[in-house]
């Protein structure tokens, strides 16, 4: 019923903590004419576009899609704003494709950006809440029970966090787009840097980064007049759930493993860890990298951080996770999540460079959100499903 | 396309200043919605909800939204920062992927625990307008002088909708003001941001509403007649207020075009008009003679104007006319952003 879409264009901001050099509108700019560039179309071939951001408190901007119309020359044209919390770049692609796929437009644009050193993420994440419970820690004092819990149940050793920080900061140095270019990380350098939220060290967090990821989907007939790659969405998929309630299990949570099941449903996929080539996980601290793994099927419970631990998360591994460095290494909140599901693309599509995975096939972008409850996921591929 | 219906909608009767959280207010829409249409929370394959951040105060304030719902086992539910009337139309590009049959789509607005004025005013260029706080009002005065001026509407046609809106408002249980009042009544009332008077904006309520939509047979399983939609479509301008022509509307022109609204007349509208000198502009947008066709009989945003829920409280609206059997075509229509710069228009039929 629903038709085939596929990405044909990926473009991304150079990231970095301060883009003092331009505006918000001007850092939008800079992903979408890179996007249509790697497409090859211009700005009047879009049907329609869709813009995805996390709360418009960051930047101090109510709905800032309708003031950003004008530099994005939409006027006479629908633009649609998607806000799903920290999945919101994921969710905003699945929509940007569900309008193609749906048969209603035939090339659509779509972005996700974050300016954040417009405003402070740390204090809008921890507002007072009207009418409600302040949990005032920020992400980090959210999650780091949670990834205590990860590592009491599982007797998974310390350093797993460390090493996959390491791994992605190291994959960071091999993209030009990364926020943080850190070559000299040892394991021995990075368990001694401070503990932030205990079990959370200082490496094993995230940045806040100003960027933004434009990607440009077409249906299956303008794409095979498309002569450059391609990577066709052989499914996509979102799942919530509550934040919180008695006995939830917050570690694994159950709507990211319906998520999981229901995508490989989708793409014909019985064994994610044989089948899939490469993973642009959402992995804002560490240990949500061995987690994310038991929890999307990668790895059997509890069993994650071997993974993590034998290299095969590596480059060089069987499952290569974040090979462009990751959240880890680039988080502009609203555009992360969307970073994962273009970076996906980029290496089904043979672009990644330096950071290419040889022959990867199927990718899977990945992106959660909220207290671990907002999930979202696609699976591109080099061939036509 | 698939035929994909409004089968059932909920409302929430207009208050100011509850004390309610958002979960409280969506809860009982939803529960209504769901039973009047007989369906259990387990039959929705997709939840859509549109709400704005600002009003609550808070980041990420859609998140407890989940628990309204009762989001276990988990589901399939997306979030518009924007009004539910969009949240719509993604649940209907949802079902039109054939992913679903059956969808939710849910909004709530507390425009009245903050400034609003002051809150909508946050969406203009934050270079070189919004530190100016010139209000959202105030722009929109700005485009009834400009209309006035150009000879586009009269005081006395902008007080002849007002006048019509409060009276068919007291047919309206969820609307807020209500009565009787002669046009030179209301003309002789004093400017609140000349040239408007307090009766030409829309009035901030707190509300809460939630419409059910299915495909095909699900439709005509859960409703009578249910209403069909035909067209939807939205698009938008730009922003700068010196670079467009205020005196007309050109993105719902252009979204009424490719809703079809002219294929065919149109019984009723509910045109989601904040300013009565917007009314004015969208009928002739979207080429509506308030001869043929009943203009907002709700009374529209300028007895309830619940932000961020008015525009699919159009929604509701028109599907009721349907559903009763007092409309065989309708048109809903939403707007967001400073003079009417962005428009969603949508025409609706019985069978």
């Amino acid at each position: 019923m629903a038709e085939r879409c596929a990405v044909v264009g990926v473009g991304q901001t150079n990231h970095t903590s301060c883009r003092a050099d331009v505006s918000i509108a001007g850092l939008v700019r800079e992903a979408v004419d890179r996007a249509l560039a790697d497409a090859r179309i211009s700005i009047d071939d879009v049907d329609a576009i869709v813009i995805g951001k996390a709360p418009d408190m960051l930047e101090g901007i109510a709905m800032p899609e309708l003031w950003l119309a004008e530099a994005l020359a939409a006027h006479g044209k629908p633009v649609f704003r998607v806000h799903t919390a920290g999945s919101v770049g994921g969710s905003t692609a699945i929509v940007a494709a569900q309008h193609v796929m749906a048969g209603i437009h035939g090339t659509v644009l779509t972005i996700g950006f974050e300016k954040q050193s417009d405003g402070n993420a740390m204090w809008a994440l921890s507002v007072p809440i009207p009418f409600g419970m302040p949990v005032h820690a920020g992400a980090g004092g959210y999650f780091s029970p949670i990834v205590r819990g990860y590592i009491n149940r599982s007797g998974a050793p310390s350093h797993i966090g460390v090493m996959v920080a390491v791994k992605d900061r190291t994959n960071a140095c091999k993209n030009p787009y990364a926020h943080l270019h850190e070559p000299d990380w040892t394991l021995e350098k990075a368990m001694e840097t401070p503990m932030l939220w205990d079990p959370i060290r200082f490496i094993e967090t995230c940045p806040s980064s100003d960027g933004a990821m434009a990607l440009v989907l077409m249906n299956e007939e303008r794409a095979d007049r498309h002569s450059g790659p391609k990577a066709w969405i052989h499914g996509t998929s979102m799942r919530s759930e509550p934040t919180a309630f008695a006995g939830r299990e917050q570690v694994s949570p159950r709507a990211g493993e319906m998520c999981a099941e229901d995508l490989w449903r989708k793409a014909g996929i019985t064994n994610p860890a044989k089948q899939i080539d490469v993973v642009e996980m959402y992995v804002p601290f560490a240990w949500f990298e061995p987690m994310w793994l038991e929890n999307l099927g990668f790895a059997e419970r509890n069993q994650g951080w071997r993974m993590v631990e034998d290299g095969l998360t590596e480059m060089t591994g069987s499952l290569p996770v974040n090979p462009s460095g990751g959240v880890l290494s680039t988080n502009p909140i609203g555009a992360s999540g969307m970073i994962r599901f273009g970076e996906a693309c980029m290496q089904v599509m043979g672009k990644a460079g330096e950071h290419q995975i040889d022959g990867a096939r199927k990718a899977v972008g990945h992106a959660y959100g909220g207290g671990s409850q907002f999930f979202a996921m696609w699976l591109v591929s080099s061939d036509k499903p | 396309m698939r035929d994909v219906a409004i089968v059932g909608t909920a409302q929430r009767p207009s208050q100011i200043e509850t004390n309610l959280t958002s979960v409280e207010l969506i809860l009982p829409v939803i529960h209504e919605a769901l039973t009047k249409v007989g369906i259990e929370r387990s039959e929705v394959g997709f939840w859509c909800h549109g709400s704005c951040d600002y009003m609550s105060g808070q980041p990420f304030s859609f998140v407890a939204a989940v628990d309204a719902i009762g989001a276990w086992p988990p589901i399939v539910e997306s979030h518009v920062e924007a009004d539910g009337a969009l949240a719509l139309y993604e649940a209907w590009v949802k079902i039109q992927t054939g992913e679903c049959d059956v969808a939710v789509v849910f909004s709530n607005g507390k425009t009245t625990s903050g400034p609003i004025d002051r809150i909508l005013t946050l969406q203009a260029d934050p270079y070189t307008v919004a530190p100016l706080w010139p209000g959202f009002d105030a722009m929109s005065a700005l485009q009834a002088r400009v209309c006035l001026d150009a000879g586009v509407v009269t005081e006395r046609a902008m007080a002849e909708v007002a006048a019509r809106s409060l009276a068919d408002a007291k047919n309206n249980a969820v609307a807020y003001a209500k009565g009787d009042h002669s046009v030179d009544e209301l003309l002789a009332r004093p400017y609140t941001v000349a040239p408007l008077r307090a009766h030409d904006c829309g009035l901030p309520v707190d509300g809460a509403n939630a419409v059910v939509l299915a495909a095909g047979d699900a439709a005509r399983r859960l409703a009578k007649r249910p209403a069909w939609i035909r067209g939807i479509d939205h698009r938008i301008d730009t922003q700068r207020l010196g670079a467009r022509n205020l005196t007309e509307s050109n993105s719902a022109r252009v979204a009424a075009q490719h809703a079809g609204v002219g294929h065919d007349k149109v019984d009723v509208a509910e045109l989601l008009a904040p300013y009565t000198h917007q009314e004015l502009l969208l009928r002739s947008a979207l080429g509506l003679d308030a001869d043929k066709t009943r203009i907002n009989p709700s009374g529209g945003a300028l007895v309830a104007n619940p932000a961020m829920a008015a525009g699919l409280a159009r929604f509701a609206e028109a599907a009721e006319a349907i559903f009763a059997g007092g409309a065989d075509r309708a048109v809903a229509h939403c707007t967001s952003g400073p003079c009417l710069q962005q428009n969603l228009v949508c025409v609706m039929e019985g069978e």
